[in-house]
């Protein structure tokens, strides 16, 4: 029998709901089936701790006396730039950018030591953070330069909004070419020296709803720490991606944008990161809960590593110059990936990944306990997100030269 | 007498020179080879222990100086600042030596220092900058 959100929702308010990982509910569903499992569980509480480039924050740091706007002017956390396109003092920092006189590839490989994504973390912790501004003077707005400390319990908003983060299963990447190469997905060893990739794999949150059944827009979310929601679908957001039988997409698919309010996110779930020779981002923790509504649900839940595969992908070549998704160097499971070693064209490569299981597991475990100890309650998305049948693709861009 | 185990980094034009029996004959110095890599790129790795005299070992590691190799103390140490590891695994396919490695069942990443010949390539690789040189 079917269950509703709101059941679910009664019984965690009074501390009964069943509430376990999806790497739990693997062994759940293997020992009693799927339909005793979608009986006795309501919720399956999934988790991902990655780099997410599209991340950054916004705030509004309040005015000053006397006022100023920065909207059109130049503001600088920590010497690095934030975006001042709005009104008088909201401000956005992403996490990939930098402070002007970072040296960058200058000195290949760069080391991108600090960017906004380590200006995030400090933010978060708690740390004072240097905010210098240039503005254009205005008769209501006259102040044309401002420096000042700030902190996030002085500011008025302070929210965290990435417009892609989640991932729906991730690429493998080797390098076929014989020059060692430092990218996105670590440093690449030459002809297939390494394999990385990127997922938590059956604990991965689209990957355990894959065809966004309960995940939607509005749903309540762990992130960084603390609560969050999901706004939208993320950019690139590819529903119409390849997928095997069970539903799961063998290719990069489905993406999420998030948003949450920052004041009550922890540093441990936010932390600045630097890839070498290619640039600083943010580490991102995310966990999404599933509610157990039927069976169809908890079978798409219980996916398991043997039953996801990720294309492996060249970036010595194939990835920055052409456009035909990688076909040819074929696919392989997480269960697989997860052993350390993967083979290719006759070769035992070496295989690493990019984002944290034990943190995963982690949040996944917190989410169960806040759900279970009747903090967090689930909600009901107020619409879907893009699936398979809306036709909706990943494009790349049509150069049209300018004359 | 001193007895250091040393880590050489050579630049490419040095790979194929016969420096360490150049250190034997001209200084008189006992070596023992304890690990030799191509590490990156453009550089060859090799950690000896080197054991002579003290005057010769002092020129010897001034002639390896003065050609280009660049040296480092094996008892420089790298420590993982725990705190700060997200044990996302990315280091271990830049480890040459097996330092660094994942536990198959619990997922997290141990650092084994005895293992460790101070290298240094994990320091840029780790993103959140978890290893780090003590001198
Ligand atoms: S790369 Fe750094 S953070 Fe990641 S497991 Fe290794 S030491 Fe820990
Ligand atoms: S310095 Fe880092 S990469 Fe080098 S051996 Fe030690 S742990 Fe491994």
């Amino acid at each position: 029998m079917a269950k509703t959100i709101t059941e679910i929702n009664e019984k965690i308010k009074k501390g009964q709901a069943v509430v376990v990982t999806a790497e739990e509910i693997v062994d759940i569903v293997e020992e009693k089936g799927v339909k005793r499992a979608a009986q006795e569980v309501d919720v399956v509480t999934t988790g991902t701790f990655g780099p997410m480039c599209s991340s950054g924050i916004y705030i509004n740091i309040g005015h000053a006396k006397p006022r100023i706007k920065l909207g059109g002017g130049k503001c600088y956390l920590n010497e690095v730039p934030a975006y001042c396109g709005f009104a008088a003092v909201d401000i956005y920092l992403g996490c990939t950018h930098l402070s002007d006189d970072d040296p960058r590839n200058k000195v290949y490989p760069g080391e991108f030591k600090y960017g906004g994504g380590h200006v995030i973390e400090e933010f978060v912790a708690g740390k004072d953070i240097r905010l210098t501004a240039i503005a254009y003077g205005t008769d209501c707005y006259p102040r044309r330069k401002l420096e000042t400390w700030i902190n996030i319990k002085d500011v008025n908003e302070a929210v965290l909004f990435n417009p892609r983060n989640v991932y729906q299963n991730y690429n493998v990447a080797v390098n076929l070419s014989d020059k060692l190469i430092y990218t996105y997905m670590g440093v690449l060893k030459p002809n297939l020296g390494n394999a990385n990739y990127c997922g938590a794999g059956q604990l991965s949150p689209l990957l355990n709803d894959p065809l966004y059944k309960t995940i939607g827009i509005g749903t309540k979310i762990f992130l960084g720490g603390g609560v969050g929601y999901v706004a939208w679908q993320g950019t690139q957001h590819n529903p119409t991606a390849k997928r095997k039988d069970n539903g799961v997409p063998c290719v990069p698919a489905g993406t999420l944008a998030v948003i949450g309010d920052l004041k009550q996110m922890r540093p441990e779930w936010l932390v600045g990161t630097s890839f070498q020779g290619y640039g600083a981002t943010l580490t991102v923790g995310v966990g999404i809960p599933i509610p157990i509504l039927d069976e169809e649900i908890v079978r798409y839940s219980a996916v398991k590593d043997e039953e996801i595969f990720a294309p492996i992908v060249d970036y010595g070549k194939q990835y920055p110059y052409s456009e035909k998704p990688q076909v040819e160097l074929g696919e392989v499971s997480y269960a697989q990936l997860k052993t350390g070693k993967i083979k290719l064209h006759g070769k035992e490569i070496p295989t690493a990944p990019l984002s944290s299981y034990p943190k995963a597991i982690e949040i996944a475990e917190t989410l169960k306990d806040w759900i279970k100890s009747g903090r967090f309650l689930l909600t009901e998305a107020v619409a879907s997100l893009p699936g398979p049948e809306s036709g909706l693709t990943f494009k790349f861009l049509k150069e049209r030269p300018i004359e | 007498m001193i007895s250091k185990r040393i880590v050489l980094r050579f630049p490419n034009r040095l790979i194929d020179q016969p420096i360490v029996c150049k250190l034997v004959k001209d200084y008189d110095l006992e070596f023992n080879i304890l690990k030799a890599y191509i590490a990156q790129r453009e550089e060859g790795l090799l950690v000896l222990e080197l054991k002579g005299q003290d005057e010769e070992y002092n020129k010897g590691i001034d002639y390896l100086t003065r050609i280009g190799v660049r040296i480092q103390l094996l008892s420089q140490d790298i420590v993982r600042n725990n705190a700060k590891c997200t044990h996302c695994g990315i280091c271990i396919s830049v480890c040459p030596t097996g330092a660094l490695v994942i536990d198959s069942i619990t997922r997290k990443v141990h650092f084994y220092d005895n293992k460790c010949i101070a290298c240094e390539l994990c320091i840029p690789a780790c993103p959140p900058r978890a290893m780090e040189v003590h001198f």
